[in-house]
């Protein structure tokens, strides 16, 4: 927590000048606003660690103005705001099992899952025959999300995407 | 899983060769020089007392003992014993201090000219550099030239009021009530060494708040100073040099100001070096003496960003 928002440390670095007291140059992202800051802080300083809880949450729909998301367990539901799906929100379908954390029992970000299938809406046709080819072409997800296919894939198939990086891995099937 | 695959070493095999070949133009420069390399205990029954470093503790048949943080004391002894200009290039260890510059055991070089000033050692670690980066910029300045010229104060007279305030704007609030020397380590750290010109920076005129084991002068313009310098290579600090404090009961006092210092934060209780003051009880020569980190030097020659990247294994692979 730092000045009553809470932040995650990106980069902590160990400053000692020679014959001086130690020191940390971190670099921080509020979590609220998004913004990355430095400050120094005295080696051994305490700060309040933030209330903040990772939970596992289904996603269910968005009404228009938020994304809804249901504890598996006890059918809470919670209402994330646009700034709080953030990045997320182009790897969102229905049903996918997500990682919502919680600030004050308000979801403050949204993490996806890892691997998402979904399927091409858009893309230039395919090129049979050309399995073995390197190259590639953008394709348009159901979610929204453009990520680059090989070029023998087709509108209608489904494939598997990595969303850290938002590469393509591989074709699951066509529909 | 990332722990298993901390078998292998940070720094890749061209960086290790490098590693070998500078060890080896360091020893080379030295003998060249006739300047004695001498090989010294890294355990030993004393430490520094110093206020902000701490020795890894160790026994030896019972006995507590330390992994050494420089070769300093040992130097002494042998330069009080007759030996005259010696190297040193070795390990040495200091508690707790890890990150990207900085590793628990790490490689030190450090050397003592008999009957020289702090001026002329600052000639020689220009030289030395130069036969690693031939051609490299150098800026020699004093300590207050720099506060003057980035921060528009004297570090020497500015009150200690206004030194906390310069160091809250800086940080935090948490420095409002710290002392001159961390307020003026803070300013130069985080305001100063960042903007320090490329190459070699040579920084002297210490203040005096932070002597360590250097003498203590008045400046050109009457200022007390401590006769220190450092070195910064593209902008990290490189080298701490000295002309020695040669008075013993001045050097008891320090430690003894060391001790008061350690008691008021709250940490171990480390004894005075009685060896080493019986040693320049019988007389240290007037020498001037500098210690320098050579992994940071080879992160500057590799352009490595971490100090992993220069070592073959750094703590965590350890």
């Amino acid at each position: 927590m730092l000045d009553g928002d809470p932040c995650s440390i990106l980069d902590n670095e160990l400053v000692k000048p020679g014959k001086g007291q130690a020191f940390n140059r971190v670099k921080l992202r509020n979590l609220k606003t998004g913004r990355v800051l430095e400050k120094t802080f005295k080696s051994g300083e305490q700060l309040e660690a933030a209330d903040v809880m990772d939970t596992d949450m289904q996603y269910l729909y968005n009404d228009g103005d938020f994304w809804c998301f249901m504890e598996p367990d006890t059918f809470e539901q919670h209402q994330a705001t646009e700034t709080a799906v953030g990045d997320a929100l182009i790897w969102l379908s229905e049903q996918d099992t997500c990682v919502v954390t919680l600030f004050n029992g308000v979801p403050l970000s949204v993490t996806p899952p890892n691997h998402v299938e979904l399927e091409i809406v858009e893309t230039d046709p395919g090129l049979r025959g050309d399995t073995a080819q390197g190259g590639s072409k953008p394709a348009k997800l159901v979610t929204g999300a453009v990520v680059k296919v090989p070029l023998f894939l087709d509108q209608g198939e489904i494939i598997r995407v990595d969303t850290r990086t938002g590469e393509y891995q591989g074709r699951v099937s066509s529909k | 899983m990332e722990h298993l695959n901390q078998w292998q070493p940070g720094a890749n095999m061209t960086a290790l060769r490098q590693r070998s070949r500078v060890l080896s133009q360091l020893r080379d420069f030295f003998q060249q020089r006739q300047v004695m390399e001498v090989d010294l205990p890294l355990l030993s029954r004393a430490t520094v007392t110093d206020l902000n470093i701490d020795s890894i503790e160790a026994r030896n048949e019972e006995v507590g003992a330390y992994l050494q943080t420089s070769p300093e004391y040992f130097m002494k002894r042998l330069l009080a014993s007759g030996s005259g200009d010696i190297y040193s290039l070795g390990k040495a260890f200091r508690d707790a201090e890890s990150g990207r510059r900085h590793n628990p055991e790490f490689t030190l070089l450090e050397w003592y000219r008999c009957g020289w000033d702090e001026h002329q050692l600052m000639d020689e670690v220009v030289e030395l550099i130069a036969t690693l980066v031939p051609e490299i910029a150098v800026r020699r300045c004093s300590y207050a030239e720099l506060f003057i010229q980035h921060l528009e104060v004297d570090p020497h007279l500015v009150d200690l009021t206004n030194l906390q305030s310069l160091a809250v704007a800086a940080s935090s609030e948490a420095w409002a009530d710290e002392t001159r020397a961390n307020c003026l380590d803070l300013l130069f750290s985080v305001l100063i060494e960042p903007q320090l010109d490329d190459g070699l920076v040579l920084v002297y005129d210490y203040p005096a708040c932070q002597a360590a084991l250097a003498k203590c002068a008045e400046d050109s313009q009457g200022r007390q100073v401590s006769r220190r310098f450092e070195g910064f290579l593209n902008r990290v600090e490189l080298a701490n040099g000295y002309c020695e404090l040669t008075d013993v009961a001045e050097q008891e006092s320090r430690f003894t100001e060391d001790q008061r210092l350690r008691k008021l934060s709250g940490k171990a209780a480390v004894a005075a070096d009685q060896r080493l003051l019986a040693a320049m009880e019988s007389g240290l020569p007037e020498c001037a003496g500098v210690a320098m980190g050579v992994d940071r030097l080879l992160m500057q020659l590799q352009g490595a960003d971490s100090i992993d990247q220069v070592m073959a294994f750094s703590w965590k692979r350890c």
